[in-house]
């Protein structure tokens, strides 16, 4: 077992192609490291990289205090689950997982204990005469994963190996590798875009977007302290709502209201003409079911609810709203970027399951006012971060960066697109 | 209609079926008559008195039974040198990004398109001056040069729908680039390989007009050559059931080829390499 320094890491193609951008990430040793980000964003190469399937153009990769740039594959001793499971069609379940051990020459006795007990774990056992092309896609699942735990590897790196998967599976074997991991208390870097794995499985994140590192934290500084718009709307589901702002000392003008914020968050954000707010759908309530004391005009708005999702234990509103062309044109970059689709500004509202509101109704909602962020929609930075409790984020902007550096990927030739998501 | 369909299919297959066989079966009955029967000019179908006099003389004639063997050896040689070549360069072409790949391939396919005839002439010369002539290799070389391009464009396209993440997966295991190629391609290319293999072996086992020129003896004349000096003592009377039975014992192998490697080409092996 071992650490993985990643230090000022470039990948560049032949043609130009800037897919990974001066990345540094410490991973220390039992952490389990998330890479996340939209398609497209570097996380595969950079995990490829890792493993040694990618050469790396610049920077130093180290594992276990030891510089692996130029070693193959098999000499880093890391075992990796593909996204695609890459399971041997012709071997036996058996023969897949013992796959690596044969490779290093172990015994016949050692290598089926070791088999024995990887199957064990995963509950393969009755699986093991079988072959791949027999198998569910959760049971190659685990024999993939049987093949990587079997042996003794400095770190474990996963490709998102869960997104061939149906929904319930999926979270169930997310629970089985977090479970695995803790257990086994090995370094994991995984790398994935759905920011459910990304929240629930890591010790730390590190997103990334075109190529370049938002922010590298844990997923409670990420949630409650994003760095930039970028991170803030990748993070959370349903997303962060943006809204255009003007704040006047520490009042905040939204397009519903006005409401009141606390005086350190709103000197951070004095001087600026419009800026755009970040708040989480369920930093909203319905102010009928808010206790009274909370409930003050400053905190207060109503608007004419749109469409609402009873979902039992609460609810999602929906309710439009006109956004000024300034802050129009970031926002639908932003959600370009997030591989969304944005068909019309509206604000998501999520309610307690007990909220009475209903489509077109006029409702008064309240808003958690502490929790605003605020961020200045040319850079897309936060200005109300609290900077001890938001990880690492690395200088610059690296919003901007990542714009910069998707110009130059879109200027490649189209037939650059065998760049790995 | 479903009735009819069934009805239509079944006198299809079964006029193919006799448009293909009784030409075999002919033959067969053929190497079971007696010169009596063959040379009395009105034949029919069956043999009057079935005899096996005519497979003791083929199984005694020592030339054939040395064309048996230099036809086996030299396919058997040819098809093995063949696929292994044929395997190595399909796999670089289908894995590796170099140069003049499509030259490579078209210059195969340009070398499968020159018919044998017009090679026949400029190769007895060189084979004469080189020594090869009337041997092993002197066949061995022509009929892999003439089944490589084939081979290779079969392989190659076989080791394309192998999913590459195979192998990268067989290198984080701790293989060499030679260990992954061995272990997990080559049995994922099997279908591949025995295709090649059957397709090679067909071609130096039936191959005539290199056999017949670049040939002198029995020391490296095939079954194919060989057969053209059955003749027998008189030449208006050729020995049909010799020749017949010549014809079953040549083509017995070639069956027992196919059987053996029909087994190996299981098609959707690679299923469940991949994808859920």
């Amino acid at each position: 077992m071992a650490g993985i320094e990643m230090k000022n890491i470039v990948k560049q193609y032949g043609d130009g192609f800037p897919a990974v951008n001066d990345v540094s990430i410490d991973v220390e040793d039992g952490e389990f490291l998330i890479l996340v980000g939209p398609s497209g964003c570097g996380k595969s190469t950079l995990l490829r990289m890792i493993v040694g399937l990618e050469d790396i153009t610049d920077g130093d990769m180290i594992i276990g205090g030891k510089k692996v740039n130029d070693l193959a594959p098999r000499d880093r001793n890391l075992s990796m689950v593909f996204q695609n499971y890459a399971l041997y069609p012709h071997l036996t379940v058996y023969e897949n997982i013992a796959f690596p051990l044969r490779l290093a020459g172990k015994s016949d006795s050692e290598i089926d204990e070791k088999v024995r007990e990887a199957s064990k774990t995963l509950e393969l056992d009755e699986h093991l005469d079988r072959k791949p092309g027999n198998l569910s896609g959760g049971q190659r699942q685990r024999v993939a994963m049987g093949r990587a735990i079997v042996r003794d590897a400095e770190a474990f790196l996963f490709d998102e190996p869960l997104s061939n998967l149906d929904a319930k599976l999926r979270g169930q074997m997310r629970t089985e590798i977090s479970r695995l991991q803790k257990r086994l208390g090995i370094t994991t870097v995984y790398v994935t875009h759905d920011q459910t794995e990304a929240m629930t499985l890591g010790d730390r994140v590190a997103v990334l977007k075109r190529g370049v590192l938002q922010q590298h934290a844990t997923p409670r500084e990420l949630y409650e302290n994003p760095a930039n718009l970028f991170v803030a709307g990748f993070i959370g589901s349903p997303p962060m709502n943006f809204l255009p702002a003007k704040v006047d000392g520490n009042r905040v003008e939204l397009p519903f209201g006005t409401v009141t914020i606390p005086e350190a968050r709103a000197a951070k954000a004095q001087g600026r003409d419009l800026l755009i707010a970040g708040i989480r759908p369920e930093h909203f309530e319905d102010a009928s079911v808010v206790d009274s004391d909370k409930v003050t005009d400053e905190a207060t708005f109503t608007a004419t609810v749109d469409v609402v999702e009873w979902l039992g234990n609460e609810a999602y509103a929906y309710i439009p709203f006109e956004a000024p062309d300034e802050v129009r044109e970031q926002l639908t970059q932003l959600e370009k970027d997030l591989d969304g689709e944005s068909l019309r500004t509206q604000l998501v509202v999520s309610l307690d399951g007990a909220s009475r509101i209903s489509e077109g109704d006029e409702a008064t909602i309240w808003v958690d006012a502490r929790k605003i962020h605020l961020f200045d929609p040319s850079t897309g930075d936060n200005l109300t971060i609290d900077p001890d409790n938001a990880g690492i984020i690395p200088g610059g902007n690296t919003m901007a960066k990542a714009e910069e550096v998707g110009e130059q990927q879109d200027g490649v030739k189209p037939s650059a697109g065998s760049s790995p998501s | 209609m479903k009735n009819k369909t069934t009805i239509g299919t079944w006198i299809g297959f079964v006029a193919i079926l006799v448009w293909c066989l009784l030409p075999v079966v002919w033959i067969i009955s053929l190497s079971f008559k007696s010169v009596e029967e063959t040379a009395a000019g009105s034949a029919q179908f069956l043999p009057k008195d079935p005899t096996l006099d005519n497979y003791r003389d083929i199984l005694s004639n020592g030339d054939f039974l040395a064309a048996l063997r230099n036809s086996f050896g030299i396919a058997v040689i040819a098809t093995f040198l063949a696929v292994v070549f044929a395997t190595l360069a399909a796999y670089a072409i289908a894995r590796l990004e170099f140069k003049g790949k499509r030259l490579v391939l078209s210059l195969a396919l340009a070398i499968a398109m020159f018919p044998v005839v017009s090679l026949v002439g400029p190769l007895f010369d060189m084979w004469r001056t080189f020594g090869l002539f009337n041997t092993w290799p002197g066949l061995i070389i022509p009929y892999m040069s003439f089944t490589l391009p084939l081979a290779i464009w079969t392989l190659s396209a076989f080791f394309r729908e192998i999913p590459w993440e195979l192998e990268q997966a067989a290198q984080v295991d701790g293989a060499t680039s030679w260990q992954a190629f061995r272990k997990v391609i080559v049995p994922l290319a099997a279908p591949g390989v025995f295709t090649a293999a059957i397709l090679t072996f067909f071609f130096a086992w039936n191959e005539f007009v290199l056999a017949i020129s670049l040939t002198s003896t029995t020391a490296s004349r095939t079954v194919p050559a060989q057969l053209s000096y059955f003749v027998g003592p008189d030449p208006f009377n050729p020995p049909y059931g010799q020749l017949a039975t010549a014809s079953v014992v040549v083509t017995v192998p070639i069956i027992i080829i196919v059987l053996l490697f029909q087994r190996k080409i299981v098609a959707g092996l690679t299923s469940g390499a991949v994808k859920g």
